[in-house]
């Protein structure tokens, strides 16, 4: 409760200051319009649907992209992990292409696909899959030897063991794989809607884009808050469930 | 197979390692770890191998098991030659090995759900049984990270214990703990024993230890693993870890083992 308070307090005397400098006429009202502006445009494109319909769109692609980039990165970052030749195959290239920043991605994207949801996904997925292969290998490769030799008594099979030892015991690291992957998926996706218009569908990025052109900055803010907002839910919903298990079972965080 | 069975035990296993020899080939040298070792265990008899660190008896265990392979000899475990780990053969390791995604039950459970023939709720009583076993019913839903060392070293025991293993192979189990719960871990092992009738092969470095739990205890000398003299300890049970009698016994052993370290300096100068 107190906890609560404290933040809520915190967040409301950022407002304070916000509209404390806004009054303050230190800069133009077109570029830094106050808190009541930018709530007001919000109201406005919730009534109307753009909101919604953008971030409609432009959570399909990140959230179709994510899945599909943990589903390829995941076993190839166990295989990386398991064979020689993969790992001198795959895992240099997944090390080299995890150091590309994902944005780069997106002209070839784009002369590959088109101005298409391809092209978006492909870029979300690129984001995605190179840092979770990084992660999956990793947390394979620190699992003690002794809990494969401890299923392997036990009649635990090479299948079983991947299932039921190896990718629990390497959780701590897949899970900050996953949220990484996370992480550079929504840059690049970001990125990507700022960078070019695609056809099929305008997302929260192409609303940013169109208020820089009209020079709205109440819609920039705005739609820079949306965002902000969207990847703090993603971490409570998708990742705060998993890190609270960790620390309760592995007994690790604050004590 | 029923579960009064299952909670029963099965018959005890015999156990013979015929003319085993392994080598260890690294970069620089190949190590002679285990020469001609050759031993037999009678069914539901308690083995203690004994010797200095490096003399091969954890690689003993590990081929026992089927975790290594032989270079030369074989095991056989009820005339069938062992060729890879199995759960006729438990291990319990001298860190515990627990798996930290797990709690307590989950742990006891993990070997169990891979035994075919059983129910899952079979499966959860017979968890619980072990666990009851070992005194740590109360702790069933705890974490390991809560556990203390001793107590994880129980609830190892009763994860190997719960599968029905015909043999239980022991590397140096008790070797991180202190004193105090050592000495208890003595008295329930000896307990679990006389009720379970397991054949035990249990590897220390402790010669009192091995004093205390053995009917018969085999002496390993290192470079490359022999065993060199096998002694019979035929104490009434159970055996206090503190009596003098262990205390005689352990001394034998020390003797021994002080006369492999003697030879070995000899050797090199």
């Amino acid at each position: 409760m107190r906890r609560s308070l404290l933040a809520l307090l915190f967040f409301v005397g950022l407002v304070a200051i916000w509209t404390a400098m806004v009054r303050a006429k230190i800069w133009s009202p077109v570029l830094l319009p106050s808190p009541h502006n930018v709530m007001d445009y919000l109201v406005s494109a919730a009534r109307d649907g753009s909101l919604a319909s953008a971030t409609v769109v432009t959570l399909r692609r990140l959230l179709i992209g994510y899945f599909i980039g943990l589903a390829i990165g995941l076993p190839l970052g166990l295989l990386t992990a398991s064979l020689t030749f993969v790992e001198d195959t795959i895992g240099v290239l997944a090390l080299g292409l995890q150091t590309l920043p994902s944005v780069c991605w997106v002209p070839l994207a784009l002369l590959w696909f088109g101005q298409t949801e391809g092209a978006m996904l492909f870029v979300v997925i690129m984001g995605t899959v190179w840092s979770v292969v990084i992660a999956t290998d990793t947390g394979v490769r620190t699992i003690p030897p002794i809990f494969a030799r401890a299923a392997r008594t036990m009649g635990s099979g090479p299948f079983h063991r991947w299932l039921h030892v190896i990718l629990p015991a390497s959780l701590p690291y897949l899970i900050s794989g996953m949220k990484q992957g996370w992480a550079f998926a929504w840059r690049s996706l970001m990125a990507a809607e700022i960078y070019v218009t695609i056809l099929t569908g305008f997302g929260l990025g192409h609303l940013l884009h169109y208020g820089r052109e009209l020079n709205a900055m109440d819609q920039v803010i705005g739609i820079m808050l949306v965002i902000v907002v969207i990847g703090l839910l993603a971490d409570k919903i998708l990742f705060s469930p998993w890190e609270r298990f960790l620390h309760r079972r592995w007994g690790t965080g604050r004590v | 197979m029923s579960l009064q069975e299952e909670l029963q035990g099965p018959p005890p296993a015999k156990l013979v390692v015929d003319h085993v020899s392994k080598w260890f080939r690294q970069k620089r040298q190949t190590v002679h770890a285990l020469d001609d070792v050759s031993l037999e265990v009678a069914e539901g008899e308690f083995i203690v191998i004994v010797g200095p660190s490096g003399c091969g008896k954890s690689t003993l265990l590990d081929i026992i098991a089927g975790l290594e392979k032989p270079d030369k000899g074989q095991v056989m475990a009820d005339n069938q030659p062992v060729l890879s780990p199995g759960r006729h053969r438990l291990v319990m390791f001298q860190e515990s090995a627990l798996f930290p995604w797990l709690n307590t039950f989950g742990n006891v459970m993990f070997g169990l759900r891979l035994k075919p023939g059983l129910r899952n709720s079979e499966r959860r009583e017979v968890a619980k049984f072990f666990l009851h076993l070992v005194g740590l019913e109360k702790f069933m839903e705890a974490n390991v990270h809560e556990l203390s060392g001793g107590m994880k070293q129980r609830v190892a025991l009763a994860r190997a214990l719960a599968p029905n293993p015909r043999v239980l192979l022991m590397d140096e189990p008790f070797a991180a703990l202190d004193a105090m719960t050592r000495e208890q871990l003595y008295g329930d092992i000896q307990r679990i024993w006389e009720k379970r009738r397991k054949t035990i092969i249990f590897v220390t470095h402790n010669v009192r230890e091995a004093a205390c739990l053995a009917d018969r205890v085999m002496v390993m000398s290192p470079t490359p693993g022999r065993i060199r003299e096998v002694f019979e300890v035929d104490l009434p049970r159970p055996r206090d870890f503190n009596s003098i009698e262990i205390a005689q016994h352990a001394a034998k052993l020390t003797t021994v083992l002080k006369g492999f370290a003697e030879q070995e300096v000899a050797a090199v100068s």
